[in-house]
């Protein structure tokens, strides 16, 4: 049963890496017959030469440390803001008519029209990115922990309160598992967001990172690392998804979906 | 096991915004009694039930639960919900032990077997019937040993052959525990089944009290049965028939 189970799961796997794989071949295969011109894009086996290159002198291990280092601060404070308000307003009516306007105010200000003023304020130091990736991240996670918290089903919230829950175990008992399956839908619509943000600020302005990199082997007609940082980015984000889609299958067992 | 409280309503008006939907009701309960209200939908008898519940306040009147007035929730009833309300996060037997505490796994256990459901206290709530999501809400309500059980038209959504048996089953543990029960219905035969009493509301009024003196478990065969079923009915039906003809004329 186990062994069929897993046997299944390999072929999935296999099969939802197909369409990539298949793309690589016919990128490599048009490389070797000269219709795609290197100046245009290099071959696959390029690309990996030239990360193999990068990874022996550390300067990829480091970039991609930094990159992500940078990704994680910023989804961090950026998500817990989003979260905090989200509950705050979806709870309290009081606070809901105080913040939301503004928050729906900001909301609108495309987050990268910032990136002058951010240099301006931060220069190009660690501050200007996870700054910009807070911000970017903050309004999916604000919108859907706020719309998980208001349509908590009303009944289960009134059975909760004639089953003695009150407070705090009213919330962590109803209110946070109602709302979980909308905040994990935010979380991974910011993962998305984080990865751009960061792709155009690194792209922009910074002096380390895999947008660096990019920039930097651009000025040197460098089209492999070029192309090996774009990759990279795809690959990243993959993994974030990946893993936010093991924590929406752990935390929401219970849902009929994930069953 | 402890006694039914006595409950008492008096002069128990509620209006929501320009309408009255209970116009005075005066009502008491004994220890231990089963009574019924039926009623056409919107009749109030919902209403009437969340107010002794206390998630709603009467606009005028009191309620008065074991001598003492009413207010806020009413912590010596549990109230069992038409559409089960169970959480669908958290598994049958964190659903039935929850608010409890101290040995509280024990106690769920006990009150699943008796409801027949033990071996489901592992269970997802959305892999169960919805039958079976009733019984786990009634041993949800009963875990907690209220003094009064309410029961918001909890067989509503279920099909005839596990209405029977749910009937059986509230009945068995309402006798067994002595409770004060009060049964939301708009199904007369089952009103007529469990209750000691049945109280029919029309308009925001109590219009009947009917005293049914029944042996129990009751036959559905029975002729006396049979003749207070149907003339419970009739007088349902009769202010349905005065209200279409005031259409008609108008």
């Amino acid at each position: 049963m186990q062994e069929k189970l897993n046997k299944k799961l390999n072929r999935s796997l296999f099969v939802s890496w197909l369409v990539p794989l298949i793309l690589l071949v016919i990128w490599q295969l048009l490389s070797l017959w000269g219709v795609l011109s290197e100046r245009i894009l290099p071959a696959p086996t390029e690309v990996l030469q030239a990360g193999a290159a990068l990874l022996k002198t550390g300067d990829l291990a480091e970039y991609i440390g930094i990159s992500a280092k940078r990704a994680f601060i910023g989804f961090l404070i950026g998500g817990i803001i989003g979260f905090v308000l989200g509950l705050l307003n979806g709870i309290s009516t009081i606070a809901e008519t105080l913040f939301d306007t503004s928050l729906q105010m900001l909301r609108n200000i495309p987050h990268l029209a910032l990136i002058p003023l951010v240099i301006l304020w931060f220069g190009i130091e660690e501050e200007a990115k996870i700054f910009l990736v807070a911000l970017g991240v903050l309004f999916p996670i604000y919108l859907n922990t706020f719309h998980g918290v208001k349509s908590v089903d009303k009944g289960l919230i009134e059975a909760a309160r004639v089953y003695g829950l009150h407070g705090f175990s009213l919330f962590w008992n109803v209110i946070l598992p109602a709302a979980l399956p909308s905040i994990l839908v935010g979380i991974r619509f910011s993962l998305g967001i984080m990865w751009v943000t960061l792709i155009v600020a690194e792209t922009i302005s910074a002096n380390s990172g895999i947008g660096y990199m990019a920039m930097n082997a651009r000025e040197f007609m460098r089209m492999d690392i070029v192309v090996l940082s774009i990759l990279l980015y795809a690959l990243l984000g993959k993994i974030s998804d990946v893993f936010a889609k093991m924590v929406e299958k752990r935390c929401l067992k219970w849902h009929p979906s994930y069953q | 096991m402890k006694n039914g409280n006595s409950l008492e309503l008096q002069g128990i008006t509620k209006s929501f915004v320009e309408h009255d939907v209970l116009k005075g009701v005066d009502l008491s309960f004994k220890q231990g009694e089963f009574v019924a209200v039926v009623g056409k939908s919107g009749c109030g008898k919902s209403t009437l039930l969340r107010l002794v519940a206390g998630l709603e306040d009467p606009t005028g009147g009191k309620i008065f639960v074991n001598g003492k007035s009413l207010h806020g929730l009413n912590k010596s009833s549990r109230t069992m919900f038409q559409d089960g309300r169970l959480f669908p996060w958290k598994k049958i037997l964190q659903n039935v032990g929850v608010g409890l505490k101290g040995d509280w796994k024990r106690d769920a256990m006990e009150l699943l077997e008796q409801v027949g459901l033990a071996n489901r206290a592992h269970d997802w709530p959305s892999v169960l019937s919805g039958g079976q999501k009733q019984r786990v809400a009634l041993a949800r309500a009963l875990v907690n040993q209220p003094d009064i059980l309410l029961l918001d038209e909890p067989l509503g959504a279920l099909d005839a052959l596990t209405r029977v048996e749910m009937q059986r089953l509230i009945e068995e543990l309402w006798r067994k525990r002595g409770l004060t029960a009060l049964l939301v219905t708009h199904d007369v035969e089952e009103a007529v089944t469990l209750a000691d009493r049945v109280l029919l509301i029309e308009e925001g009024k109590v219009v009947m009290n009917k005293e049914i003196n029944l042996p129990r478990p009751r036959q559905k065969d029975n002729i006396q049965y049979v003749s207070i079923a149907a003339q419970i009915l009739n007088r349902v039906m009769q202010v349905d028939g005065a209200i279409e003809n005031k259409a008609i004329h108008a």
